[in-house]
């Protein structure tokens, strides 16, 4: 078991509500993360978009990232600026 | 190598001047600057909001840059990229580059456009006639990064 900082931004921040939460479970990888928010409950189910971009530690990661006790992992949709 | 997220307003002019004023062995500078344009995707556009990712932004900018001037011979490096409430005509980002030659330098700035466009964490939201939305990410954004 591992505890995580979980972190969201733009619509996903503003459809749940929620900056960020902390989590407690067996996270192997980022996804691990991704799936057991989105078995939570329907408000979740945009983590499950296709294009949904996500980074372990304040760098842009794939899904499979390992993750470490204490990591920050965040859920964005694909950014837009410039 | 200078990157800066700030709220505040800036001046492109003085930014290109600057990317050679301490260096006369820069031969060329190229400069982008993006502005708010007050339409988008069939919508007027009163204004906008970018959110960011404070801490992984700046460092997200800081690895294009990296990756830049190990690919070019490059002088000086500036990424200046505005956060918070902007209005249209305002300037959004600014990217100089300058080098010896001229090729360096605009295939550099080409580069460092097209993956902030792709790879650092700034999310637009608009204010529309028909209320605000998040403006979402484009393929042809993913395409252009992916030559490189």
């Amino acid at each position: 078991m591992i505890k995580v900082k979980v972190m969201y931004f733009a619509r996903y921040r503003e459809l749940l509500g929620l900056d960020a939460e902390r989590l407690e479970g067996d996270f192997a990888v980022v996804d691990d993360v991704r799936k057991a928010l989105v078995a939570k409950g329907e408000q979740y189910a945009l983590l499950a978009e296709q294009n949904l971009m996500c980074a372990r530690n304040e760098e842009l990661c794939k899904l499979d990232e390992p993750l470490a006790e204490g990591d920050e992992v965040a859920f964005f949709p694909p950014v837009t600026g410039g | 190598m200078t990157v800066r997220v700030q709220p505040e307003a800036f001046d492109p002019g003085f930014e290109v001047n600057a990317m050679h004023a301490a260096n006369v062995g820069v031969g060329a500078v190229v400069g982008f600057v993006g502005y708010v344009r007050d339409f988008n995707d069939g919508r007027d556009v009163a204004g906008m909001f970018l959110e960011h990712y404070p801490g992984m932004t700046e460092k997200a900018l800081a690895k294009i840059v990296v990756e830049a001037e190990q690919r070019w011979p490059l002088l000086k490096v500036d990424v200046l990229h505005r956060i918070g409430a902007l209005e249209p005509g305002e300037p959004i980002v600014f990217v100089g580059v300058a080098s010896a030659h001229r090729q360096a330098a605009f295939d550099a700035c080409n580069f460092i456009m097209d993956y902030l466009k792709t790879r650092a964490p700034f999310w637009k939201k608009e204010n529309t006639q028909e209320g605000p939305r998040w403006v979402e990410g484009k393929q042809s954004d993913q395409e252009a990064a992916g030559r490189w």
